[in-house]
């Protein structure tokens, strides 16, 4: 079921190179665009129903339109700061094809008439950010970035920005403070960036995939790309799989297949002795799946909603048999206490104390009140806060403790792990 | 005496300064040389690099504090930095580290008594599919190794000499 129209050439090292882009058909979408009036381009990006890539699945198409229309100077942002846990497929694009995603961003920046862009790339990612500013080079070179570029008399600079490693800088507004070389702290919104984002300039955020596709649509055009995927998750994905499976790994599928045939096909299935037990299907802030649930799914924004998760930033984290609830969710809420940016009390205060509960748990000192005390806390640090890290820090708690609940009373009366027995976790939590 | 930078790391700062639409974003490429140059980014670093860069020592160190690639204590010539995040625990990534930093007779944040390695655990490093996984920065460089096996923690020490 692999459906490969962004991923055909990952295989091949030449990919990489402006040359074996070009020879593969690369930069051709660019001179299509150019070919094009600006808001045709947006158009079709709208009608080809692109969702944002990066986690919130926001029509692109839409999103561009709320751009003021007028000459203002305006940024073109790609979000490379990948850092929800489970996800790996940005790293991956960049590193195969940093060209197709440059290609996206230059036909992307000139349909809302950008003339700067940055990508802006998590410091840890260093083979990545190699990779691209060299892409960058070749493309100046060879005259696809710059003054007038292709005799369009459109002008675009493009550069990369390296983060220096924060969760919350992946969330757009505080990626926006990043770049302005401040704390990488999230804004209020409204104002949204469209109107008011980076240096107060109306500004897009797109994530790395997203921006990657954009040359497959103007090549191919909206309709063909509706012809992958469903009526309201149109195309392909790429989803990054990770677990006890035989295969982790990156996979491009068409939206909507069902998630049985993926864990059977592309992930090779469980490891042996291995049993599926839960899935998260988007990243570490969507709310856990049963098995079951897990089995009659479809990988599509649509069924996963109407199963109370998200197919989020893509990011497949399959959970075997063998796991304590208990455990992976502690796991989880120390990483949100630790990368909470504290500006707002109910997601600062909310995550140390879901932190301190679920390690109390661990630590044979829970009681069962707790467990309720846990789905309380969450349930107030749902939308009151400046971000959504408040929010995706409270639905796995809330999912995990619904839907696993024996797990979790079990550690608090018995003190010990329902799965694993007593077991002392090899390594505490900073 | 007092620090100075050298002459290479200057012209790097002065660029990144003008490379951006505002100086103030180069605090974070200049924090990236200054823990190249000194190691660990002390108050005194801070200093020196609020004067290279005219930029208020209040505004470099709000930059220094919020980003965790940032050294806040002293770290070995190889910094091993292993994710202990949910798709690398579920695989053994805690066993893992405790395996490694019983190797190398460490706790988490500490530094081995030969001062070349210190090991400590990360969050997501969007290798989750390659795990066990650890980033090892050094002066030089810093790079990913991915699929890691607690029987081969000798040969992946000694790649780093
Ligand atoms: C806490 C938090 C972390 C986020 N991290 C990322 C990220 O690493 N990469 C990303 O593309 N979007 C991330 N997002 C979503 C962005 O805010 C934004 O919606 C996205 O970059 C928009 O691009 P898209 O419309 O192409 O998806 C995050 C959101 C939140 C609330
Ligand atoms: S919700 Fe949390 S991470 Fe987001 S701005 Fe508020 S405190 Fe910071
Ligand atoms: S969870 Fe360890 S690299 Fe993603």
């Amino acid at each position: 079921m692999e459906t490969k129209l962004l991923t055909q050439h990952y295989d091949k090292p030449e990919y990489q190179s402006l040359k074996g882009y070009q020879k593969l058909g690369g930069y051709e979408a660019l001179k299509k665009a150019f070919s094009m009036k600006p808001q045709d381009i947006i158009t079709e990006v709208k009608n080809a129903g692109l969702r944002g890539r990066g986690g919130a699945g926001f029509s692109t198409g839409m999103k561009w339109s709320f751009l003021p229309n007028n000459n203002e100077p305006r940024y073109l942002l790609c979000n490379a700061d990948e850092g929800e846990p489970g996800t790996f497929k940005d790293r991956v694009m960049m590193e195969r094809a940093p060209h197709q995603l440059i290609e996206g961003m230059i036909i992307s920046a000139f349909a809302i008439n950008s003339k700067k862009s940055y990508i802006y790339i998590r410091g840890e990612y260093m083979a990545p950010i190699k990779i691209v500013e060299k892409a960058i080079r070749e493309v100046y070179d060879a005259g696809l970035l710059g003054k007038n570029i292709l005799g369009s008399g459109f002008d675009h600079d493009m550069d990369v920005y390296r983060g220096a490693g924060a969760y919350i800088v992946g969330e757009e507004t505080g990626l926006i403070s990043s770049l302005e070389g401040k704390k990488g702290q999230p804004k209020l919104k409204p104002p949204f960036p469209a109107v008011q984002g980076y240096l107060k300039k109306p500004t897009i955020v797109n994530n790395v995939e997203t921006l990657a596709t954009v040359p497959w649509i103007i090549t191919n055009g909206a309709s063909e790309y509706k012809k992958y995927g469903t009526e309201k998750s149109p195309g392909t994905k790429l989803f990054s799989v990770s677990g006890n499976i035989n295969k982790p790994g990156v996979y491009e599928v068409p939206l909507g297949i069902p998630f049985k045939d993926f864990l059977q096909n592309e992930c090779g299935g469980m490891k042996p002795g291995y049993e599926l037990k839960a899935l998260i299907p988007g990243g570490s802030s969507c709310p856990v799946l049963t098995r079951d649930e897990a089995l009659k799914s479809t990988m599509d924004y649509e069924c996963m909603s109407q199963l109370g998760s998200m197919l989020g930033s893509g990011g497949v984290i399959i959970i075997d048999d063998k796991q304590c609830m208990v455990d992976l969710l502690n796991i989880l809420m120390n990483f949100y206490h630790h990368e909470s940016c504290g500006q707002c009390t109910p997601c600062r205060e909310g995550t140390g104390w879901m932190n301190k509960i679920t390690t109390s748990l661990l630590t044979k000192n829970g009681k069962l009140e707790d467990i309720s005390l846990l789905h309380k806390i969450a349930s107030h640090m749902l939308g009151t806060t400046i971000c959504a890290l408040s929010d995706a820090a409270a639905m796995p708690v809330m999912s995990f403790v619904t839907k696993f609940r024996d797990e979790f009373e079990y550690y608090a009366k018995e003190k010990r792990s329902k799965v694993k027995g007593d077991v002392h976790y090899a390594q505490a939590h900073h | 005496m007092s620090l100075t930078l050298p002459p290479e790391s200057k012209s790097y700062i002065q660029k990144e300064l003008k490379r951006y639409e505002t100086k103030e974003s180069a605090l974070i490429p200049a924090l990236f040389e200054a823990q190249k140059v000194f190691g660990l980014i002390t108050p005194e670093v801070i200093d020196l690099l609020s004067k290279e860069m005219d930029i208020p020592t209040s505004r470099v160190n709000e930059v220094f504090e919020f980003y965790t690639m940032f050294n806040k204590s002293k770290v070995g010539k190889y910094h091993i930095q292993v994710c202990t995040n949910i798709s690398c625990s579920m695989v053994g990534a805690r066993e893992y580290m405790q395996a490694l930093c019983e190797k190398l007779n460490v706790k988490p944040c500490e530094v081995t008594a030969d001062g070349k390695f210190s090991v400590s655990t990360a969050e997501c490093l969007g290798s989750c599919g390659t795990a066990p996984m650890a980033e090892v920065t050094s002066r030089d460089a810093d790079e990913y190794h991915e699929n890691l096996k607690i029987n081969e923690i000798d040969k992946f020490l000694g790649k780093f000499k």
